[in-house]
């Protein structure tokens, strides 16, 4: 029993992160819960089993929408996720009454009446359907099928779980290099500046070189290596003058972020650069794989930092520099390699975040990724990483990206304004410490101490 | 000032019962402890007995599980360190607690409440570090102390307070003999004046000659109680370890012919000054002299710490001048640090951890560790050690010192080094902790290692070494065969220098 304990503590423990990270979803899944007729792509998916019954007795669909926004996610949703044939299923999506009006008239007359009318909630109040039976007597008996109301979460649907992820990919890949950094015992300032400068030089490099609007996918590839090298550097430059000359890393990546963001301005000359491809979206949005690409580039390359951490060499000697660096040294650890390695990952990977960012964006602003640094270090305190080194997990980082994305997402959710919003953060981020203080034991010595008090 | 008659026969300082758990183990397990003015207690025990978390208690570091503390023969809770001081219970660590960018009188009167009265601190400074017999400008910065001034200070900061009882922990670790003499001389002042004094210390000799009453702490209980004047060395010892120890030091071995090591002209700053010698396979070089003589530091030129000015050095017949402890190291020279936590561990990485580090490249292939090997590797060389096996995962800080020594040991066994240099390997160990790290030091001998040991406890250089140097100034100023001819004198002698002589 007491192994079994010990188990359950040792689990959690471990784990406390992933444990935060379920019952914040739990919470904004239920805190979201709303009862109304769902429109757009929910109301459709809703209908799609009974859509689906009826043309595999061989029936024949009418569906009707207006042409909203919301509606016509509800006809597009149809037609990419069912495979219905066009003879299976007619669309008047977007259309008058008076259009539906005629073809009712029509289908009446020549007597090729559908098994069914399927509608948005938008439609459901039209006279011209609920009274079909009085105008056209064929259609009396076609059943109209509009959605009912019902109980969902507004937090917990495939789709808005993809937008969460993709919410986070660009901090969470960001929190990579940062994690690396700061498990070493330094910090990295100009991860948000880097996300600008890499942003501009790639839409810049697209624009100037590789031919703007009409550039190849080599020309990208060149523009992203271009873009993600350059932030490398930056990491170099900082890496080298920490390690090299001692110099705090607080103070030179707050150089280095300056520089940077100066840089980024310097370049696009304080403005936008539009001028990439549309091709260029995709390597953030575009969805081969079902998710987002960009959500495909942060689990890969946490799968990578986790393997590295934990099996190699490499891993265990960033433990050890950031544990106590003169023992690292003094046990023939190449200390200096080490830091240098750290903070070119993370320039490195801020310019991936940077790309992603300016592909989402379509654009390449020197204003991306203000403050952009606070939030990434957030991610890495509250996934569990000790600020003084030698402590920490890459997939701790990953649940604490997550968690601050689930947050913010479920607050929107819930219609809760920004400033409440910043609140929320920053007492999340005391949460993080105060389990952090828990696991260290010095939170049940306290209560002990004051429990023991006569 | 209350001396009533009764305090000779009444303690003014009792503790009962104390009981106190960290998690996994029982640190204190229900200890009583008397103390009288003017008197020199003697608190010994093992590395792990429970003398710190004791004094830890009293000093109102950590809280007590269970048990009273009385003062004055009224019960008192001591919740917070600056209770304790309030109610006049001064402790001097074994680590310096001074500011070190402070000066002197601020140091002094740093718990002060209210304005500083700046005249009147410096006055009351000069006259208490007056009272103790030494001469220290009060308004020197505490940096530029030595560490026997610094005692000094810690001491008149305590009778600042007014402070009845004094708690010294292992205060002469960093101190030369004559300023050990100095102090003794000192605390016998303060015990005339009414002070009552826990001293904490490995030395036995110092427990012998300086104290009063010795009580014996094992495993969180107290063994025994003696008056110091009935007992002996080798009671103390058995009391301690509950066994005799076969011999203090094992048999030593018979070096063979082969130099492994030859230094030759080595030198950095005025710190090390071309030094020259030679170990061969199988033969231990103990090295001595006073703090600051240059011992550690030419250590730290060995092992590639710091880089060597001049000179060079030869292991095993290959020249070389390390520029980095890497270097050092591939050409199999590797060293104990003499602050272990400070240059040795990872204190927060798990006891496995600790050990690979160095031998990551044993255990991987492509950088990829393989953990198979790492885990068997450990699990050969921690039985070596007879070192817990069960604690692999925990953290290294959770080890006592002699179990921290011992990790170290196979972390450097593991790496197969030819040439092993050992700065005070005993430092801060206990006694029977000490006599298995003597026995692997003489394990690696047997194995034909070259191993050159820095001790400022001459018994322990005398009993382990085939040759001893001693250093002064940053050079050897002599050797000696280690022959039962031989005496302490003749070494302490050298390393004073004519002064002594």
């Amino acid at each position: 029993m007491n192994r079994v304990g010990q188990a359950v503590k040792k689990f959690l423990i471990e784990y406390s992160m992933l444990l935060v990270l379920l019952g914040l979803c739990l919470f904004f899944s239920i805190a979201t819960l709303d009862t109304q007729i769902p429109t757009g792509s929910r109301g459709a998916e809703q209908l799609l089993p009974r859509m689906r019954e009826i043309t595999h007795s061989g029936g024949t669909i009418l569906v009707v929408a207006k042409s909203s926004p919301e509606d016509r996610e509800f006809t597009s949703f149809i037609k990419e996720e069912s495979g219905f044939s066009d003879a299976q299923v007619l669309f008047l999506d977007g259309d008058s009454p008076r259009v539906v009006r005629a073809e009712l008239e029509r289908r009446a007359s020549d007597g090729s009446v559908a098994s069914a009318i399927v509608g948005t909630r938008s439609v459901s109040h039209w006279s011209l359907l609920l009274d079909r039976g009085e105008k056209y007597p064929p259609w009396a008996d076609v059943p109209l099928i509009f959605p009912r109301k019902a109980t969902s979460s507004n937090f917990l649907t495939p789709g808005n779980l993809k937008n969460v992820a993709g919410q986070s990919a660009v901090i969470a890949i960001i929190a990579i290099g940062m994690t690396l950094v700061i498990i070493t015992g330094g910090i990295d300032l100009s991860v948000g500046s880097l996300v600008a400068l890499s942003a501009v030089t790639a839409a810049m490099a697209m624009r100037d070189f590789f031919g703007g609007t009409d550039a190849d996918w080599s020309g990208i590839c060149a523009a992203v290596g271009v873009a993600v090298c350059l932030a490398a550097l930056v990491g170099t430059l900082s890496g080298a003058m920490i390690t090299w000359f001692g110099m705090p890393p607080f103070i030179v990546t707050l150089a280095t972020m300056s520089i940077a963001r100066g840089l980024a301005q310097i370049l696009a000359e304080g403005q936008s650069v539009y001028q990439v491809p549309e091709s260029f979206s995709w390597l953030a949005v575009g969805k081969p794989l079902g998710v987002p690409n960009e959500v495909v580039v942060m689990l890969v390359l946490y799968g990578a930092a986790h393997l590295m951490m934990t099996k190699t060499t490499l891993g265990r000697w960033f433990y050890a520099v950031g544990s106590n660096r003169e023992a690292a040294r003094l046990s023939g650890v190449p200390v200096a390699l080490v830091l240098m390695i750290a903070y070119v990952a993370s320039g490195a990977l801020a310019g991936v975040g940077g790309v992603l960012e300016a592909s989402r964006l379509k654009s390449g602003s020197p204003l991306y990724g203000v403050m952009l640094e606070l939030d990434v270090i957030t991610a890495v305190v509250v996934g569990g990483t000790s600020l003084a080194g030698g402590e920490g997990k890459i997939f701790g980082t990953l649940c604490g990206a997550l968690a601050i994305a689930v947050i913010r997402n479920g607050m929107n959710l819930m219609n809760i304004e920004s400033y409440t919003q910043g609140v929320v953060m920053g007492a999340l981020i005391l949460l993080a410490v105060f389990v952090d203080s828990l696991k260290k034991g010095q939170f049940v010595a306290l209560v002990r101490r004051i429990s023991a008090r006569p | 000032m209350c001396k009533s008659t009764t305090d000779a026969q009444q303690p003014i300082l009792k503790m009962r019962g104390i009981c106190k758990a960290y998690p996994g183990v029982q640190a204190l397990g229900g200890v009583d402890l008397d103390l009288s003015s003017g008197e020199i207690l003697g608190l010994v025990g093992e590395n792990g007995a429970g003398k710190s978390t004791l004094m830890k208690v009293l000093s109102g570091a950590t809280y007590p599980d269970a048990g009273q503390i009385f003062l004055h023969q009224r019960p008192c809770e001591l919740e917070s360190p600056r209770r304790a001081r309030d109610s006049g219970i001064a402790i001097i660590h074994q680590e310096m607690s001074l500011i070190p960018t402070l000066r002197v009188w601020e140091n002094m009167f740093l718990a002060s409440r209210g304005w500083v009265r700046r005249a009147e601190e410096v006055e009351e400074t000069r006259k208490l570090v007056g009272l103790l017999g030494v001469d220290i400008d009060p308004h020197k910065l505490c940096r530029d102390l030595s560490v026997a001034e610094q005692q000094v200070v810690e001491i008149a900061a305590a009778l600042q307070i007014d402070a009845q009882v004094l708690i010294l922990d292992e205060p002469t670790t960093a101190l030369s003999a004559r300023e050990a003499e100095r102090l003794q001389k000192l605390l016998g002042k303060l015990k005339q004046d009414g002070m009552a004094i826990i001293y904490i210390s490995h030395r036995l000799e110092e427990i012998l000659e300086w104290t009063d009453r010795v009580q014996v702490l094992r495993d969180g209980c107290t063994e025994d109680m003696f008056h110091t004047s009935q007992i002996e060395r080798a009671d103390l010892i058995r009391s301690m370890v509950g066994e005799d120890l076969v011999g203090e030091f094992p048999p030593r071995s018979r070096s063979k012919e082969q130099v492994l090591l030859s230094v030759s002209g080595l030198g950095r700053g005025n710190d090390v000054r071309s030094v020259c010698f030679d170990v061969k396979a199988g033969e231990i070089v103990g090295i001595t002299g006073l703090v600051g003589s240059g011992r550690s530091e030419l250590l730290r030129l060995l092992c590639g710490a710091d880089v060597a000015t001049e000179g060079t050095m030869m292991i095993d017949g290959t020249a070389l001048r390390p520029r980095s402890p890497r270097e050092a190291l591939e050409q199999g020279v590797c060293m104990l640090p003499e602050d272990r936590k400070a240059d040795g561990l990872f204190l927060e990485r798990s006891v496995r951890e600790n050990f690979a580090v160095p031998n990551l490249h044993r255990f991987s292939r492509f950088g990829l560790i393989r953990e198979a090997a790492e885990s068997a590797a450990f699990r050969r060389y921690a039985s070596q050690m007879k070192l817990a096996s069960d604690r692999v995962e925990s953290r290294a800080v959770t080890l006592s010192g002699g179990n921290q020594q011992k990790l170290l040991f196979a972390r450097w066994l593991c790496r197969e080094c030819q040439v092993i240099l050992l700065d005070e390997p005993t430092r801060g160990i206990d006694v029977a902790a000490r006599y298995e790290i003597y026995q692997l030091v003489r394990m690696l001998t047997d194995e034909g290692k070259a191993v050159v040991m820095v001790s400022s406890d001459l018994s322990e250089v005398m009993g382990m070494a085939n040759r001893i140097l001693v250093m002064r100034h940053g050079t050897i100023a002599a050797e000696f065969e280690n022959q039962s001819s031989l005496s302490q004198r003749q070494i302490m002698d050298v390393a004073f220098g004519n002064e002594s002589s």
